[in-house]
């Protein structure tokens, strides 16, 4: 078997590889899913009705694919950079530090509480971020000591929920006091659906696509990211780019963060109630969206429909919610292995 | 104050086995050209294995237990190999799925075990007084088979250069990927190895997110330690006192618990800050995660 490149990479040869990456992946969960003893159609009923035959449904959904819009446009243009932030989990958590703190603690007027909560949010997540960029600086491995910061966040929420922020009146409970009534978002009546951070994941994906490819520093950032070379030859300063790029997309997860503080629980509370996997489940979304941020605004939605199904299957068919990771990790995989179909055809027999 | 030292000394060997086997495993990969992330899921899968066997019957056979927590893991990697060898996939993010795969399908499948009883566990050895576990010793005499391995026999030399120079070894006539194959499943075989520890004789019993993190502090110390077997001894030791320390020190300090929970983590980064400035990057094989093609360059 040899792959023989082809001239030119087209739009749609790139949609049907995608689409078949998830199939043949949808396909392995379902081996998974029958040496764990249940019917694959099963799930797969459980969670498409559960999430789009319902309003309820929906509406998890729509909660779901807030923070992973944020969260995925900005990896999507992180991963353009050849930027491997694999840490948005822990960016998404000192987001939500950032604007619980801001909120509890900081004596504003009541219509500034949200404004500031998510400014304050953005800068927590992209500090989180940029310290990774920092490491990168040192030839730090950007995959690793994103990874080894997750750990760092969850534990400095865990520290700040139970010691000094814990709440007054929460008694046996590991959480903080309420934050100021000016710092709630609206929501959709009767959901979750904070629909003033989902119009800024809009925006974001949309500003970020707009930054991508027509901007000059979005040229840089292409340069950079598929020819280092060139880059390099051209005089573009790769480090500051990789830099900008942290800080962009730790700012986008601490949006997220800032948002599901804000618009959901209206406290600091523990970390895997924060997030449920949204930075991780995020890198697909990214790669899902072909490094195209306004294509998050399809992809997040897919795989909110995956977060929230996988709530209904521990519901349902009594399954773990590591199912999520599976269908995670499978769909990852065959996203990237199939990458080389879409520059390449297979020709069979030697050369 | 002898009782406090030899105590500190086996648990940090204890902690440091899964650790060690996990490195040796990695550096078999990289060694290769092949990145792996993926030891979280690997040990995970492994652990999994190894207790599905033991825990099936009281009379199971233990040999039969770690031979599939081997299995399991080269079985995982088999499909990082086919992604970033055959299909030429990023090696990086190939291994951050097989993270997520790994960790999730051990946690799903392993459900039916959770709290259940393994009725015969791996026996401790009592050398000079001291429980030791036979995986820590195992692990120990790997280390050293590894180093000798790679640095003076034919197949070692082999494994090297594939992972330093594909192309001419391509042109010396050896068969690139399937070098980094079998050195990428050979890797998961010792990854899930480390796994089996965990469930059999260290913990003896299983859980969801088993390792807890000690994957990707095996992946980050196989950068510590320049990618030599015998110094990811010391490294393996090291972290393993660290975990000795924290669980000492939890509870009879004012220092939060978190600080502690944290420090593995912060080390980390502080012990892969230090390497990276003193250019370590510089010992990684030179092939070393990118696929080969041939042809090109």
């Amino acid at each position: 078997m040899r792959f023989v490149a082809l001239p030119a990479t087209t739009t749609a040869r790139a949609a049907l590889v995608t689409v078949a990456a998830v199939v043949v992946a949808l396909l392995i969960c379902s081996v998974i899913f029958l040496v764990y003893g249940v019917s694959p159609l099963a799930v797969y009923s459980s969670m498409l009705s559960g999430t789009l035959g319902a309003r309820t449904g929906l509406a998890e959904v729509g909660r779901r694919t807030i923070p992973l819009l944020l969260i995925g446009s900005g990896l999507a243009l992180a991963f353009r950079a050849q930027f491997f932030n694999i840490g948005a989990e822990g960016q998404l958590l000192l987001g939500a530090v950032f604007a619980a703190g801001t909120a509890l603690f900081v004596p504003l007027p009541g219509p500034l509480v949200a404004p500031a909560m998510f400014v304050m949010g953005a800068l927590g997540g992209g500090m989180w971020a940029g310290i990774a960029a920092w490491l990168r600086r040192l030839n730090v491995n950007e995959i690793l000591s994103t990874l080894m910061l997750n750990y760092v966040a969850l534990a400095v929420v865990t520290y700040l929920i139970a010691g000094p922020w814990k709440g007054k009146d929460v008694r046996g409970y590991i959480y903080t006091d309420n934050i100021p009534a000016g710092g709630y978002l609206s929501v959709v009546p009767g959901t979750q659906v904070h629909w003033p951070t989902l119009l800024l994941g809009i925006a974001v994906a949309l500003g970020l696509q707009w930054l991508l490819t027509r901007s000059t520093f979005g040229y840089a950032l292409r340069v950079v990211g598929e020819n280092p070379g060139a880059a390099r030859y051209a005089g573009l300063n790769a480090a500051g780019v990789a830099t900008a790029v942290a800080l962009i997309t730790g700012g986008a997860a601490g949006l997220a963060g800032a948002g599901e503080v804000a618009g959901i629980h209206h406290r600091l509370l523990e970390a895997g109630q924060i997030s449920l996997g949204y930075g991780f489940t995020a890198v697909i979304v990214a790669w899902l969206a072909r490094g195209n941020p306004a294509l998050c605004l399809v992809t997040a939605p897919l795989m909110g429909i995956i977060l929230a199904g996988g709530d209904l299957l521990k519901i349902d068919l009594n399954m773990p919610f590591r199912v999520v990771d599976v269908f995670s990790g499978v769909i990852l995989l065959t996203l990237i292995a199939s990458e080389v179909f879409v520059r390449h055809r297979v020709v069979w027999g030697r050369a | 104050m002898d009782n406090i030292v030899v105590e500190a000394l086996v648990r940090a060997l204890a902690v440091g086995t899964p650790l060690l086997l996990a490195s040796l495993g990695a550096i078999m990969n990289e060694r290769s050209g092949v990145v792996n992330l993926g030891m979280e899921g690997v040990m995970a899968v492994g652990a999994l294995a190894a207790f599905a066997v033991a825990a099936s019957a009281p009379d199971a056979n233990l040999w039969l237990a770690v031979l599939m927590s081997m299995l399991a893991g080269a079985a995982l990697c088999a499909l990082h190999a086919l992604a970033t060898i055959t299909l030429r996939a990023n090696q990086f993010v190939s291994g951050l799925a097989l993270a997520l795969l790994g960790t999730g399908a051990a946690g799903l499948l392993g459900k039916r075990f959770e709290g259940a009883p393994l009725f015969n566990k791996v026996p401790d050895w009592t050398l000079g007084g001291a429980n030791i576990s036979p995986f820590t010793v195992v692990a120990l005499l790997l280390a050293v088979v590894l180093a000798f391995f790679l640095s003076a026999t034919r197949p070692g030399l082999t494994l090297r250069s594939v992972g330093e120079n594909p192309a001419a070894a391509d042109v010396l006539g050896v068969n690139v990927g399937l070098v980094r194959w079998l050195a990428v499943m050979g890797g998961g075989a010792l990854g899930g190895l480390a796994g089996a520890f965990l469930s059999l004789s260290y913990r003896s019993a299983w859980s969801d997110n088993m390792a807890g993190g000690l994957g990707w502090i095996a992946v980050a110390l196989v950068i510590f330690v320049a990618w030599e077997p015998l110094r990811a001894v010391a490294g393996a030791l090291f972290f393993g006192f660290l975990y000795y320390l924290q669980f000492r020190l939890q509870g009879h300090s004012p220092i939060p618990t978190e600080v502690f929970s944290a420090m593995p983590f912060v080390l980390v980064l502080v012990v892969l800050a230090l390497a990276g400035r003193r250019g370590q990057a510089g010992s990684a094989p030179a092939g070393l995660g990118r696929a080969y093609v041939r042809g090109e360059r």
